[in-house]
């Protein structure tokens, strides 16, 4: 009997999700003997007429991991939704846009000109963009393009389940490996992880007061924080009330607040919104200067409570972008 | 049966409202659209929904057509939504299984033109289309009502109140903050436009109080906390001490004869400061309950210790004074409370024109009432602060009344106590009297006719604005005198009127304290600081929080009949509650899903109705039913999505606003 068949594939990522494969450590040797995997560009050597030459639904699975930005991108997702029986969005990234997806912030003129001509460390003095096409010596090179926007996986392929973080989690990854194994799956289009919020499993949640009643807010760097206390008892911004449990707190106990990777529960539809209400209702003060005064604190809303989500919110994308 | 998984039959009714929607909205043309909907049995139009007939084809429809949810396109919810549910009910269906489209004021009132106006109603009955089907059987919730009363101020209001109940066989709390009650009612001495004399139509009624065996009176007393809902208020009642054991004393008055200060020589409330009385006293004769009381500021042994104590000897056996008495609680349950804590009145030193507190002779009315009052200071001799019997008197209506600098409001009672003290000024004394006003207001029963004998009686009426009251003399005539300097509006030109007596009619105000009351007792304010009623006309005694009314001039200015009236209608408001036995809840509550909360908090202090609690043995947080009202707000804001909220699901709210984007 052959092993089932596994792809671990990357689009628009950083390569975290790949290090948490890497992190199961001892455990990846106990993946390898239950699964072949097939492909894993980041690690090993694939090609890509390989892949297109199996037979559909002949990958058990495949753990995709990035955001969709680039035609490439989009390609790959298809051929693999193809190739695979299970396609799971690991990862930020290709759960909700992840990181990449605040870029839908901008539009991809200005981000582009931004990059390849205006950061403080370009020099580009003849304004040399790269091609989709190129031609040298009668040869033909062909490059990605980009779309206007940063999707999710979900966006552009039907995907069976998902697996958030950023990067996931050695334990909800093992955990996601040995459910896909074992057949033990819940519905289809379920998050692989607890439907809690963090406040759940973190050591400081009976530190926090019935009412925080914000009356500034603070950024982790501007001040010493008490390492067991809650965070919004401390005036610094902690995505953990919004955001499901199961990471086991890491931030939370490495004295940082939650950033909100995990992204929102399943009864909630957009993350950040969210956030904004509950924190927003609890601040103290009640007139406008006194509401923006204490808002003076956090002077990037969209990359605070839309972290890893724009791209999948109810915002999206600026209005004037077509997708 | 009707669950969700069942095959879902949408009855949708369009109603003309006779001309009302038909003009402005094609609605043949929306019943026809929706019945090309999905899930949409039947869609039929008709004139009138909220006839026996419109409600009669809901019920008969529901069972023929085997319809499980129910729409109607007609008024405002407000109006019908009640009378709706009641046909689908009628008809066997869950009555929340039906939802109600606004076509009327949403629409047909606000447009004009009727092509736009029949695709809105389109969109909108496509939107209520789209969340019906999520909608699920709902329960409606009865409430137990605990028959006991509390009434909060013991004015004529609080006492008309509190008897009423009482009479009806009640128990009920009166609770003063004074140490008598009887309020602004047991200092007048004459009422209009009758001319009772106040204390002998109140004084009964506060001995009844007293006695009653149903109301239990606590004076010198003070609401601090309010918890619970309507039906089941718990109220924290602060007792002030009086140093006097009020079981013990028998109002004989020995101990105010017996103290160390052989004379009056405080200043004396009651009378307005008129009158001296010593540390230890009663405010007036007929003070309910008949107890005296110690004025800790004043008294020689609670400010220094150092005193004969000539009273405690004076008491005797009867020990009913006890210099160490502490504040007390008691905490009590009622399922219903009126709140009738009175106004006050405009403070006459914010107009410095007329010279109140800089002239002795300058009074405002209250002063005058006491005056003029047999138990008054001065056993109802009218002799000025400078010993003087006043031979003319000038009455200044609208003090602190209809001034854009002061008040805007009428005080609704100055212009007919002040013809009231003219004509008890003019019996007392003899003395010329002159009224300044702007417009004589007389809208009662018996004013005008009150007014009327007054210009009989050859009082005199000037129209205008006092512009100022002087002491400063320009003829030999004023010398000695305060001289009214006024336009007389009727005449023509500016008048000089010298006067002995100057009498500011002073308009009402809310009390000093009545935003503290009003967030005590939860109650809504108008900009003015007067509590608000939840409708001027169809509900004026009723307020925005279930089982709480109001009464009397904490409302708005009003006089003795009207607070009496509002007293009457606020005690059957209680009453109707009380017998019904029982409320019916709409249960567009929220709830928490305990399994899914991570118990962040978040939500606790949000509550306006503090329905939400942290339960610490679970770790999540715990709403409780029957104080919530709906109002989404922990919904709105829970970060993890955990709270729900009955009518307002999220799929029955997305899916609304999927319904009027879809149309198009």
């Amino acid at each position: 009997m052959s092993k089932p068949k596994l792809g671990i594939y990357w689009c628009a990522s950083c390569g975290g999700c790949e290090e948490t494969v890497v992190d199961l450590a001892e455990d990846i040797l106990g993946v390898v003997e239950k699964v072949d995997i097939v492909l894993w560009p980041v690690a090993m050597d694939f090609k890509y007429e390989d892949l297109r030459a199996m037979e559909d639904k002949s990958l058990f699975a495949t753990l995709l991991n990035g955001a969709i930005r680039s035609t490439e991108q989009e390609e790959m997702a298809h051929l693999l939704r193809r190739k695979s029986q299970y396609l799971i969005a690991y990862g930020s990234c290709a759960v909700t846009g992840g990181i990449p997806g605040l870029a839908n912030q901008f539009p991809r003129e200005q981000i582009l000109k931004y990059v390849y001509e205006e950061t403080p460390s370009t020099v580009n003095e003849k304004k040399i963009r790269p091609q989709l096409k190129f031609e040298e010596s009668g040869r033909e090179v062909h490059l990605p393009g980009l779309w206007n926007v940063v999707r999710s996986l979900d966006q552009v392929v039907d995907v069976d389940f998902y697996v958030p973080g950023c990067p996931p989690t050695p334990n909800i990854t093992r955990e996601a490996v040995n459910a896909l194994l074992s057949g033990k799956l819940p519905p289809k289009g379920s998050v692989l992880c607890p439907d809690k919020a963090l406040c759940d499993e973190c050591a400081r949640k009976d530190s926090k007061p019935t009412n925080v009643a914000f009356v500034e807010f603070k950024r982790p760097h501007q001040q010493l924080l008490d390492p067991a206390k809650c965070f919004l008892a401390q005036g610094v911004v902690c995505m953990g009330p919004a955001t499901r449990s199961g990471c086991g707190a890491q931030c939370t106990s490495g004295n940082m607040p939650c950033t909100g990777c995990f992204g929102g529960t399943s009864r909630v539809r957009d993350q950040g919104a969210k956030i904004l209400s509950s924190l927003c209702a609890n601040i103290e003060a009640k007139d406008e200067a006194g509401i923006n005064k204490a808002l003076e604190g956090i002077p990037d809303p969209v990359g605070t409570f839309y972290r890893y989500g724009l791209a999948k919110s109810l915002l999206r994308r600026r209005v004037d972008l077509p997708a | 049966m009707n669950s969700n998984r069942e095959e879902l039959r949408i009855g949708f009714y369009v109603c003309h409202c006779g001309h009302n929607i038909a003009a402005t909205v094609d609605c043949a043309e929306v019943a026809r659209y929706v019945g090309t909907l999905p899930h949409v049995a039947l869609s039929r139009e008709y004139k009138y929904m909220c006839s026996d007939p419109g409600q009669e084809l809901i019920q008969q429809d529901i069972r023929e057509h085997k319809l499980n949810r129910v729409v109607v396109a007609s008024c405002s919810p407000l109006l019908h939504e009640h009378t709706f549910r009641g046909a689908t009910e009628a008809g066997g269906l869950n009555p929340f299984y039906f939802h109600m489209v606004n076509i009327r004021e949403h629409n047909s009132w606000v447009h004009t033109d009727r092509k736009e106006a029949t695709e809105k109603a389109k969109a909108l009955a496509q939107a209520a289309i789209e969340r019906v089907a999520h909608h699920k059987a709902l329960e409606v919730k009865r409430v137990k009502i605990h028959a006991d009363v509390l009434v909060v101020g013991g004015g004529i209001a609080g006492i008309h109140a509190a008897m009423t109940m009482a009479n009806a066989g009640k128990k009920v709390y009166l609770v003063e903050r004074e140490p008598t009650i009887g309020g602004h009612m047991a200092k007048f001495d004459k009422t209009f436009p009758t001319l009772d004399c106040a204390a002998c139509i109140l004084t009964p009624k506060m001995s009844e109080v007293g006695n009653h065996p149903n109301i239990t009176l606590w004076t010198y007393s003070e609401v601090t906390k309010v918890d619970g809902y309507v039906g089941n208020y718990k109220v924290t009642v602060k007792h002030k001490p009086r140093y006097i054991v009020e079981d013990a004393c028998v109002g004989c008055m020995e101990c105010i004869d017996a103290c160390v200060y052989k004379t009056p020589k405080f200043e004396d409330e009651f009378n307005e400061g008129l009158g001296k009385r010593k540390p230890v006293f009663i405010p007036f004769p007929q003070a309910t309950p008949q107890v005296v009381i110690i004025d800790p500021e004043t008294c020689l042994n609670l400010k220094t210790g150092k005193c004969k104590k000539t009273c405690v000897e004076a008491c005797a056996d009867r020990m009913a004074i006890d210099f160490t008495q502490q504040e007390t609680f008691d905490e009590i349950e009622v399922g219903t409370m009126i709140v009738a804590t009175g106004f006050k009145t405009f403070d006459a030193k914010r107009v410095p024109a007329y010279g109140y507190g800089v002239y002795p002779n300058v009074y405002t009315a209250l002063e005058v009432e006491r005056l003029v009052n047999a138990s008054g200071p001065t056993g109802g001799e009218v002799i000025t602060r400078d010993g003087r019997h006043p031979k003319s008197i000038g009455i200044i209506h609208c003090v602190g009344s209809r001034d854009k600098k002061t008040n805007v409001w009428c005080s609704r009672v100055c212009c007919m106590y002040s013809m009231k003290l003219a004509l008890l000024l003019k019996e007392h004394t003899g003395a010329e009297i002159y009224n300044f006003y702007i417009d004589i207001r007389t809208p009662g029963k018996g004013y005008e006719e009150f007014y009327n004998k007054l210009l009989d009686e050859g009082v005199h009426f000037i129209r205008g604005r006092v512009g100022e009251v002087t002491d400063w003399a320009m003829t030999p005539e004023e010398e000695g005198k305060l001289t009214i300097r006024v336009e007389d509006t009727l005449a023509g030109y500016v008048r000089r009127i010298p006067v002995d007596m100057v009498v500011l009619a002073t308009g009402l105000e809310p009390q000093q304290d009545a935003q503290d009351v009003r967030r005590l007792f939860n109650l809504s304010c108008g900009g003015e600081g007067w509590f608000l009623e939840r409708h001027p006309k169809l509900a004026p005694v009723s307020t925005f929080t279930d089982g709480i009314f109001i009464a009397g001039g904490c409302q708005g200015p009003r006089d003795i009949p009207d607070t009496v009236a509002q007293a009457g209608a606020a005690a059957a408001e209680c009453l109707a509650l009380i017998d019904k036995g029982y409320v019916e809840q709409e249960p567009n509550t929220a709830f928490v899903l305990a399994e899914e909360c991570s118990g962040c908090k978040s939500c606790i202090p949000l509550c306006p109705y503090t329905a939400i609690a942290f339960d610490e043995s679970s770790k999540v947080a715990v709403i409780n039913e029957a104080l919530c009202k709906g109002c989404g707000t922990c919904v709105a804001s829970c970060p993890s999505g955990s709270i729900v909220q009955n009518l307002f699901e999220d799929d029955e709210v997305f899916s609304e606003i999927k319904g009027v984007l879809a149309y198009d």
